[in-house]
């Protein structure tokens, strides 16, 4: 048998690539002189009705070639976007136009689409549209929503696009019980994705076959191909949409169609030209989507252990001026907040509001590091009310390895019930307390304090759901060179697919690494996939690959048996040759490739074994009744529910007792997603996620003003963490607790980094400061107004 | 993020670029451009024609002498931060410009650009004004020295003329006796500080006789404070600094915060200054 491959730190087969700058990209696609090249006007304004566009100067410009507002878009093309997830609670869902009708509800919201012979003279052309606007009072921030002084969308009473409720028990009966209760108020800012490459389409119409090619920089081009067909008035099997590399997603690029990805392809029909579409970073922070924004509410009802009896909790969620990706953020929110806890009982609130705002779709984490905030907070709320341990607190409510799978009671996300299928999380408090030295931490804190510096711990716990269905496919076919060919549906930004569902083909098929090759995101391979979300990727894929890998292996064996004249029992693929165990007889799995379809013509020296004087029993047909010419197969999986992948992350703060500047000493994470196919990989996954968690919990906001314009919207002052800001060294530990729910034990490991950051964070910085952290971001200058408000009361 | 439509000179003499700039009172001069290209590429500069210095020669020197250090307009902040000659002559010089930006920045970014930008938030127009530096000018009228004093009059604005091209700035060499201290608090590594504070000292025999201080991001120009009767008299340098200031709010930092980094960061820096002015004596 071949070395396995499944839990080794393969080198990431990407990565020389991506290094030596071979990646490509949407806008490495069709670099030449025919492309033409759109730029959008976007209204400069949060609020105001649109009275009039006038483009007359536009078309004057040399190299422009069309120009669209609103009233040039024929059937489907004019009507609002696709409201992608629906839901019963949503009552009042609304969604943007491809490019605003009457009315413009954000900063940066599509007006006109300009296509030109290049993008300067297309900006040189969106700057001579003149727009009319008669302004309106602008929405910005929750309280301002809740107010409903003023409405985002005249026919949204209140503000509120959804209210929803779900709950496991009676909790406001359990809290007035409880010996002890505890109310908190906490905040969490808004903040985005900002992946390297911003959204990006390109689209070629042949008329020649009728056909839409479209590459777009997306998390799902199955998506992108149902809308574009869609509204275009196209059949599904005339548009083709490939997803090349892509620089990273972290989320917003799961929402589609963006305005552009219709555009583009709208305008190369009528134009008979390819024509791209590249944001720049301005357009990203103003018009893409944004995450986070959230106030909570909670009651707590405890007894004398920390035993929460009752949880009761409240939450406003900034959902910006639109709500095309549904209600998931705040559900996960809703449900994600119980994270390894099981309360008494527990209530949830919410009612996402509209503001004038960029809209609010998921970001890495996807409403689970408000949760992780929001139960962490009050874990540390209980321990201080009691004066216990914070870890103590937390073991006294942990869900107990004997009780899975454990049902909560509540729906989840994917309209699922919420229950856990695996976990230990007793042992992952065990590992992270023995790893960052939780017991010895506070000799630690009495020394600095005899230095006069200030030193912190803190700790966090989260659940995340992950793997959700519907589906996945993936398609393997063997070469006569004996090369495997894997396509799955979902797209990659960067995990490394192509490296973990080649390491489970080689371990299936026993042949080398190095001849597999993973392709993904191309609808042409796999025209039935969902997307690349909610840390699905090797669970969904991963045993999709596994089984279709499977199949192959099984149809080798059985045309390979025939051939050595063996049984299939006495077979084994090794570096791919299948051989009777314990005889020289071999043959190449290209051979069996070969062998499996039946030829009537030679088209090359090795195929010659396959044509029909060659080979097969004239005694049955060629191809069997239940079976296909061609090593390949094709399968899916579908799993009934998510599976829960956990960790728990603790850092070491330190807080300058002058200037209040924050400095991360030490950051550890135990980490269980199951079976791991890759550490290397899985570690990278937490690496990213520590670091925009460091980001969420002290450096990145959007900064509003009351007037809507978003101040910060550049690199410069949307200050994501450097390499300097980010801990050098991020301590990890493994936990491997097996998923029942799929054949490879796997859960997701995409999103889990970044959850628990300000949980942990806030705690460390109110463990050294010694006064209670309830809103996140914290920057050194709030830091230092905390202080100065505890100084004088 | 393309500018919009621009001329582009690229003249082979001062004397050249200074006529292009007479020429168009809407032309602007190109350096290193790490201001002023993403200016342009955000539209929120659209000059009628950009004057590259880049091809006239002799531009890119430092001049290291007894009297400081002379450094030309195509200069960039990468060459002089690695001159030692540079750091010897005038150490606050070095101190100041690893706090520039980034390396890739420093690599084409100029430090005269930097200075005649005349951004608040940047460091070397602070350093140029608290060693009592000068920047030499060539306009139509010829070549002048600008006193730094007499420089910067407002945030990016100084009293240099359109048509006027800053070929060289001059930062005087440190005394014997004297020591000087920098530092900084930025969000993040490199980004413009929210307060930064420079300081030179001298001292004659074990005497301090002079302390001066210079703030980034805390004044529209760059204001130097003389804290010497404070810190000779044993007060509190901080608070004396902040009586001569008064910082601004943005969405970094409250003007209450702003005044409490300078209050540290003066006591601190002054302390750095005084120790270096003593270690260089040992030395000596």
């Amino acid at each position: 048998m071949t070395t396995k491959l499944f839990g080794e730190r393969v080198p990431r087969v990407e990565d020389q690539r991506f290094l030596r700058g071979r990646g490509r990209y949407v806008d490495d696609v069709l670099v030449g002189p025919g492309t033409l090249h759109a730029a959008v006007l976007r209204s400069p304004h949060a609020h105001a009705r649109i009275l009039d566009i006038d483009v007359s100067a536009v078309l004057d410009l040399e190299g422009v070639h069309a120009v669209w507002t609103h009233e040039d878009l024929d059937g489907v093309m004019a009507d609002p976007l696709p409201l992608l997830i629906p839901h019963p609670a949503l009552t009042h869902g609304r969604t943007q136009f491809a490019l605003a009708r009457d009315e413009v509800n954000h900063v940066g919201e599509a007006i006109a689409f300009v296509v030109a012979d290049d993008r300067y003279v297309a900006e040189d052309a969106v700057d001579r549209i003149r727009v009319t606007y008669d302004f309106l009072p602008a929405v910005v921030g929750i309280e301002a929503a809740r107010a409903a002084t003023h409405l985002v969308h005249d026919d949204v009473p209140g503000n509120v696009g959804a209210r929803m409720e779900q709950h496991h028990g009676d909790a406001p009966a359990a809290i007035a019980a409880a010996p002890r209760r505890l109310s908190l108020d906490l905040t969490i800012e808004r903040s985005s994705c900002q992946p390297m490459e911003g959204r990006g389409v390109v689209a070629r119409w042949d008329p020649d076959t009728s056909r839409l090619t479209v590459w777009s920089s997306t998390q799902t081009s199955t998506g992108v191909r149902g809308c574009v067909a869609a509204r275009l008035g196209l059949d599904l099997a005339q548009v083709d949409v490939i997803t090349p590399d892509v620089g990273g997603g972290f989320g917003v690029k799961i929402n589609h169609p963006w305005p552009e990805e219709l555009l583009v392809p709208m305008a190369a029909r009528a134009l008979g030209r390819p024509v791209k579409f590249t944001e720049d970073r301005r357009e990203h922070f103003i018009s893409s989507a944004h995450e986070r924004g959230q106030v909570h509410h909670v009651e707590v009802g405890f007894d004398e252990d920390g035993r929460v009896l009752g949880l009761d909790v409240t939450f406003w969620h900034d959902h910006g001026a639109y709500s095309p990706y549904g209600l998931i953020v705040p559900i996960i929110t809703a449900t994600q907040l119980l994270g390894p806890y099981k309360p008494g009982a527990y209530r949830v609130q919410f009612e996402s509001l509209f503001t004038n705002t960029v809209m609010v779709t998921p970001y890495r984490g996807a409403g689970r590091p408000q949760g992780c905030f929001v139960m962490e907070r009050t874990m540390d709320a209980i321990a201080a009310e009691l004066g216990l341990d914070r870890t103590a607190v937390r073991a006294a409510n942990f869900i107990q390895p004997d009780e899975f799978p454990y049902d909560h009671g509540l729906v989840f996300q994917d309209g699922r019930e919420l229950e856990y299928d695996s976990g230990d999380y007793p042992a992952s408090l065990d590992k992270l307390k023995a790893l960052i030295g939780w017991d010895g931490f506070p000799a630690l804190q009495a020394e600095a304090a005899a230095e006069g510096r200030r030193i912190g711990i803190g700790l966090a716990c989260y659940v995340e759901g992950t793997g959700v269905g519907p589906y996945e496919g993936a398609h393997v076919h063997v070469e006569t060179s004996g090369k495997v060919k894997v396509a799955i549906g979902l797209t990659t930004q960067g995990q490394g697919h192509a490296t973990v569902f080649a390491q489970i083909v080689a371990d299936e098929l026993g042949v080398p690494l190095e001849d597999v090759e993973v392709v993904s995101g191309d609808t042409r391979k796999m025209p039935y996939a969902v997307g690349t979300f909610a840390s699905r990727a090797a669970v969904m894929s991963g045993s999709a690959v596994q089984l279709a890998a499977q199949a192959v292996r099984e149809k080798a064996l059985r045309i390979a048996a025939e051939a050595l004249e063996a049984d299939v029992a006495d077979l084994e693929i090794v570096d791919g040759l299948v051989q009777v165990r314990g005889t020289d007889a071999t043959l190449a799995l290209g051979t069996v490739a070969v062998l499996s379809n039946p030829l009537r013509y030679a088209f090359d020296e090795a195929s010659k074994a396959a044509t029909q004087f060659a080979v097969g029993d004239p005694g049955k047909p060629p191809v069997a009744e239940d079976d296909e010419p061609g090593l390949e197969a094709r399968d899916f999986y579908s799993p009934q529910r998510a599976t829960f992948a956990s960790g728990m992350h603790a850092v070491i703060v330190e807080t300058d007792p002058d200037t209040a500047e924050v400095r991360i000493l030490r950051y550890a994470v135990v980490h269980d997603c199951g079976r791991i196919i890759n550490p290397m990989i899985v570690e990278g996954q937490i690496h990213g996620g520590v670091a925009q968690g460091v980001g969420g919990a002290l450096y990145e906001r959007m900064e509003y003003d009351d007037s809507g314009q978003l101040l910060n919207a550049s690199f410069m002052d949307f200050l994501m963490p450097y390499v300097t800001e980010v801990p050098d060294t991020i301590e990890i530990d493994h936990l491997e607790t097996p998923s029942p729910l799929n054949r490879l034990g796997i859960k997701g490991a995409g999103e889990a980094g970044v959850i628990p950051g300000s949980a942990a964070i806030a705690a460390a910085i109110e463990d050294a400061e010694g006064f209670p952290i309830t809103a996140m971001p914290i920057s050194p200058s709030e830091l230092h107004a905390l202080r100065q408000s505890k100084e004088t009361p | 993020m393309k500018p919009a439509p621009f001329a582009y000179h690229r003249p082979g003499s001062t004397a050249e670029a200074v006529s292009l700039l007479a020429a168009d009172p809407d032309a602007k001069v190109l350096a290193g451009g790490q201001s002023l290209v993403p200016l342009l590429s955000m539209r929120l500069a659209a000059p009628s024609a950009l004057v590259d210095l880049g091809a006239i020669p002799d531009l890119d020197s430092i001049r290291v002498e007894a009297a400081g250090v002379t450094i030309g307009a195509l200069a960039r902040h990468a060459a002089v931060l690695s001159s030692d000659e540079a750091a010897a002559c005038q150490p606050l010089l070095r101190l100041a410009l690893q706090h520039v930006a980034h390396p890739t920045i420093r690599n084409r970014g100029t430090t005269v650009g930097s200075i005649v930008h005349a951004d608040p938030a940047a460091e070397m127009p602070v350093v140029l004004r608290l060693l009592g530096g000068s920047v030499v000018a060539e306009g139509p009228a010829g070549r002048r020295t600008v006193e730094a004093a007499d420089l910067f009059v407002g945030p990016l604005e100084t009293s240099l003329g359109h048509d006027e091209v800053a070929t060289s700035a001059f930062f005087p060499a440190l005394p014997a006796g004297g020591g000087v201290a920098f530092e900084e608090i930025a969000r993040r590594h490199g980004d413009y500080a929210m307060a930064g504070v420079a300081v030179v000292v001298r001292r004659e025999g074990e005497q301090l006789v002079e302390v001066r201080a210079g703030f980034v991001s805390v004044s529209d120009i760059p204001v130097v404070v003389d804290l010497t009767d404070v810190v000779t008299g044993g007060g509190d340098p901080g608070e004396a600094a902040l009586a001569s200031l008064e910082p601004a709010a943005d969405i970094h930092a409250t003007a209450d915060y702003r005044a409490q980094l300078v209050r540290v960061l003066t006591r601190r820096v002054v302390a750095a200054a005084v120790a270096d002015a003593s270690s260089r004596s040992l030395t000596r």
